[in-house]
């Protein structure tokens, strides 16, 4: 049993790579794949170290589906799945049902009054607001705050957090094996009759979120302007966390929409891995997820980033000390060229080897550090492969541009070396091998796999593509992506006085 | 709609409905499961050696992946650096690494490690540093090779030791530019006392006061065997493995000991302080105290305690603050514990500017609700089901039993401290925890810190009590470095971070 992946592992470790069907064969063996009728795929992969297991949730959704001028609704919902269910979180649902439709209805409108341009009374607003909180604080009798916390926790779950990205929306927690059904009753209790109490509490919550990543830390002001001119068309220029006008507006109907629209069976992958027998956990899933309603999976329609064809510029003067970023355009995560760009990031950017530690960091001295990475802000669409350096005291970001420059410039004219080509080769299997000690971490890796390619067993097909990637290949990825026309700046240059963060409005 | 669609579009949608209905019909809601007991388990113990020297080694074999990792944890740390040196254990424990050995630069260990996708690094703490070692076990023999050189022969080569002051400077110009690093200093320094070795800041001057011979002179004083307790996991053999190391450290002779510093722990002055800055829109807020130590017979009230008060979901400043009121996304804390020190208590939330004085004020009303009455049964009962439902964590893998048992070793507490916890954890009362509650969280004792930007204030915070105002200018460079960094130095001639 203590030896569960040492064959598989010792497979990868000959380096007989491609890798031989029978290896993947091993693995294969301990996962367990099924597509229910709702079109829900749930994964289990057997890993009996401890009586424990932890699962990943993965809704194909993100904040790059966020309705116009409802930015921050993908968030928003994430934040909603731990409001509760009928049975989760309230003294009494029947009546608390009609208390929350009379909140939407009061909300709405208030809503109408507030946004009208022309003839807004604010006498009238005034008392619509009253209306909508009278009619909240009504809805707040019924409510038990954080019951589905409580419940989790209680029985011993660990780690309970959900995230949202430009491109899904993930949920996860590891809880006592024995727990399972306790698991799959509240989990598909949450995605099958999720209710949209405390939202607009909930959404003040996610105000304080904004202020915290976004309007009251440089980087985050930094990121969110530079995105901004980097994309525009791709919904990837607008900010996850949402605009501040669009969070204090939007309403629980709209995020029921969103759910709807998007929380479908067919749009969601879990993977379960631990010590869990499938023969006896695989019919519990489907018992208890089989009740999530069947629908087509959401159609994807997002506008395609048209070529950027000038280099564009954000130049953001601001109290802290100076950053530097670039970025520039390329493909999705399905470009044949994935592996070459992830070979590029290592070796510009892995630890103390790399080119940028060694040109800008060791040898120059104008940085305290230097790295370029691909997957900014998301890969499910066309993204960015973006560069940043911080300047040492006494440097300027010029320096570090002209540095960041020089070292592309390298790459496009001149190959890689053996070594350094070999070096992330290696590593990327070693880390596939580190990669297997975790349940939290497999169960990630698993749904992310299978989300993003309908077949788990690609996260070892690409041990394939990168055995594959040339000296060649690096050098022509390079020439077509990294090309001026093709680049945004982005900068803090320090100013001593003031500068006021985004207030919001209020 | 098109029509023919729709007899096809009924079929399915009845079959659907049907299908989710037979699914209802056999779902358990969720308060009506019975669960097995977990089965049992007894995770797997290291083997404990101690060499005449008084090395102490764990063995915990685990076959699970071919690795194999090694932590070596040395006493003595940044607390018993001098003051005038602050910087200088940080220092250490990066050009230990870097600096490489006699015979090998880092840069052609980096070279040699990253090739097998081998790791060997060294870190600082505030009272052990440490060398470790992470490789596929084929690759073991060679890489614990270097790992020894290291261990015994570092060169300390000052270009690593320039670059690592280097980085260090930077850190400091930005120590100013993000919230959360202001608060974390400013908190230690409040709780503990701004001379407190645990809440010293590095500064440009005490920094450039560490010379390499500094880091030769550490090594020398504090690496020796009998303060050493050296841990390895991963797939070997132990019998083999553990004559490897008897023979590679049998023989190293043994040093003097290494002895912390006396640290005086006073209680900080109550009061309100505040570090003002202008770009934010939210206030952060952190009431601070000193805590207890972890060996403190009320340990286990304390943390029953803080899993009602502010640990996690279900914690009373979560729903309170953050669900009900809508004041915060991150809101949390309780009283620190440690091991070898009064932990740090804080109870911290981060709120928009305007309800800056309405935040303190939730705050302390949940102190008070924390000391009025005890919680009820349900509340102490959820509190502690969290701690022992989820205890199985802290010891599901090889890797985190052995790193428990050789923190106990380290800071020489029963070695069955974890089993211990498990049952008196069980045994505390409602009782309690309310007379931790006000043992440990007075009011009128609490160094209230507020990180904010005071024209955006709902009220100003001399409404509630004096202020102290925090200064938080960084000093700036002494004369020769200024010159090294460039005439204008960092952030301009005010020196940086001038809010």
């Amino acid at each position: 049993m203590k030896r569960s992946f040492a064959n598989l592992a010792a497979l990868l470790l000959a380096l007989t790579l491609p890798l031989a069907a029978q290896d993947m064969a091993s693995f294969e063996k301990r996962v367990t794949v099924k597509t229910l009728p709702n079109g829900l795929t749930v994964l289990i992969l057997r890993r009996p170290e401890a009586p424990v297991f932890s699962f990943f949730t993965m809704v194909d959704a993100g904040s790059a589906q966020d309705p116009l001028s409802q930015t921050g609704l993908a968030h928003m919902m994430e934040h909603m799945a731990f409001k509760g269910t009928p049975d989760i979180g309230t003294t009494n649902y029947a009546e608390e049902k009609v208390a929350l439709a009379k909140v939407e209805q009061a909300y709405a409108a208030y809503e109408a009054e507030r946004i009208k341009r022309v003839g807004r009374d604010p006498q009238k607003l005034a008392q619509l607001k009253k209306e909508w909180q009278d009619a909240m604080a009504a809805a707040d009798k019924f409510v038990i705050k954080n019951q589905f916390g409580e419940i989790v926790e209680s029985h011993g779950g660990v780690g309970m957090n959900a995230g949202t990205s430009y491109d899904d929306t993930s949920y996860m927690y590891s809880m006592p094996s024995n727990m399972i059904e306790l698991w799959a009753a509240i989990e598909s209790d949450r995605f099958a009759n999720p209710v949209m109490r405390d939202f607009y509490k909930e959404r003040d919550v996610v105000m304080e979120e904004r202020r915290m990543r976004t309007d009251s830390n440089p980087t985050g002001r930094l990121i969110e302007q530079f995105l901004g001119t980097a994309f525009a068309a791709n919904p990837y220029h607008r900010p996850t966390v949402g605009y501040a006008s669009d969070l204090q507006s939007f309403s629980a109907t709209d995020a029921m929409e969103f759910f709807r629209q998007h929380y479908e069976p067919s749009n969601m992958v879990i993977a379960l891995v631990g010590d869990l027998d499938p023969d006896q956990v695989m019919p519990i899933v489907e018992r208890y997820f089989g009740q999530l309603p069947a629908k087509p999976k959401p159609a994807e329609a997002t506008t395609i980033e048209p070529p950027q064809n000038s280099v564009r510029e954000v130049k953001m003067r601001d109290q802290a000390q100076p950053i530097y970023v670039e970025g520039y355009h390329r493909p999705s995560y399905l470009d044949p060229d994935d592996a070459v760009y992830d070979a590029i990031t290592d070796i510009m950017s892995n630890g103390r080897t790399s080119r940028m530690f060694r040109s800008l960091v060791r040898d120059q001295k104008i940085a305290a550090a230097a790295a370029g990475f691909s997957g900014f802000p998301g890969n499910k669409y066309a993204h960015l492969f973006a560069f940043y350096g911080v300047p040492l005291p006494g440097h300027t970001n010029l320096e570090v541009q002209k540095a960041i420059q020089n070292e592309i410039a390298k790459l496009k004219s001149q190959d890689v070396s053996d070594e350094e080509l070999q070096m992330f080769k290696t590593r990327t299997m070693a880390d596939l091998i580190r990669g297997l000690a975790s349940n939290e971490g497999l169960a990630q890796q698993l749904a992310i796999y299978q989300t993003r390619y309908g077949d788990w067993r690609e996260l070892f097909r690409y041990l394939d593509k990168v055995e594959k990637v040339t000296k060649a290949d690096i050098r022509r990825v390079a020439n077509k992506a990294f090309q001026e026309s093709n680049r945004t700046i982005g900068s803090i240059e320090t100013v001593t006085e003031p500068a006021a963060a985004g207030k919001g409005a209020n | 709609m098109r029509a023919h669609k729709s007899r096809f579009v009924q079929v399915l949608c009845s079959f659907l409905l049907l299908a989710a209905m037979l699914g209802s019909a056999q779902v358990t809601p969720w308060n009506q499961l019975k669960f097995p007991p977990l089965p049992a388990f007894h995770p797997q113990q290291p083997t404990r050696i101690q060499l005449a020297n008084g090395m102490v080694i764990f063995l915990q074999p685990d076959h699970e992946l071919p690795l194999i990792s090694v932590t070596a944890r040395i006493r003595g740390g940044s607390i018993s650096e001098p003051a005038s040196k602050v910087g200088l254990v940080a220092l250490y424990g990066d050009v230990w690494r870097t600096g490489g050995t006699k015979t090998k630069t880092g840069d052609q260990m980096d070279d040699i490690l990253e090739a097998r996708a081998a790791k060997i690094e060294t870190a600082d703490g505030a009272d052990s540093t440490s060398i470790s070692l992470n490789c596929l076990k084929g690759d073991f023999d060679p890489v614990f090779d270097m790992y020894l050189d290291l261990l015994h022969n570092p060169e300390f080569r000052g270009d690593k030791l320039e670059l690592a002051k280097q980085q260090m400077y930077t850190g400091i110009a930005r120590r100013n530019d993000e919230v959360s690093s202001i608060v974390g200093r400013e908190s230690a320094r409040l709780a503990f006392g701004k001379d407190n070795p645990l809440a010293r800041d590095e500064e440009f001057a005490t920094v450039a006061a560490v010379k390499r011979e500094d880091l030769v002179n550490w090594h020398q004083q504090y690496v020796h065997p009998n303060s050493i307790i050296l841990g390895i996991s991963g797939d070997f053999d132990p019998t083999a493995m553990e004559a490897k190391l008897r023979q590679t450290f049998d023989s190293w002779p043994k040093g003097p000991q290494a002895k912390d510093p006396d640290i005086t722990f006073t209680q900080p002055k109550p009061g309100y302080y505040f570090v003002q800055k202008t770009d934010i829109n939210q206030s952060t807020i952190a009431m601070l105290d000193l805590g207890i130590l972890r060996n403190n017979p009320d340990y286990f009230a304390v943390s029953v305690m803080n899993e009602i008060f502010g640990g996690g979901f279900s914690s009373r400043l979560f729903n309170n603050i953050r669900a009900a009121k809508g004041l915060a996304y991150s809101v949390g804390g309780g009283v620190g514990t440690a091991f070898s020190h009064p932990g740090m208590t804080n109870i911290e939330m981060m709120t928009k500017s305007d309800t800056t004085v309405v935040g303190i004020q939730a705050l302390y009303e949940e102190i008070d609700k924390m000391q009025q009455k005890p919680p009820n049964a349900d509340e102490l009962k959820r509190a502690k089901d969290q701690i022992l439902n989820s205890f199985i964590f802290r010891f599901d893998s090889p890797g985190k039993v052995l790193r428990e048992k050789m923190a106990y070793e380290f800071y020489h507490y029963p070695l069955d401290f974890l089993e211990r916890y498990r049952s008196e954890i069980d045994k505390v009362t409602a009782e309690q925890v309310t007379q931790v509650a006000r043992k440990y969280i007075q009011k009128d004792k609490l160094a209230v810190l507020v990180v904010g930007n005071d024209a955006e204030f709902d009220k100003q915070l001399s409404t509630l009590g004096p202020v102290t105002k925090v200064d938080i200018t960084i000093p700036p460079p002494p004369k020769e470095l200024r010159e090294q960094m460039g005439q204008q130095g960092p952030g301009g001639p005010e020196g940086p971070g001038q809010p």
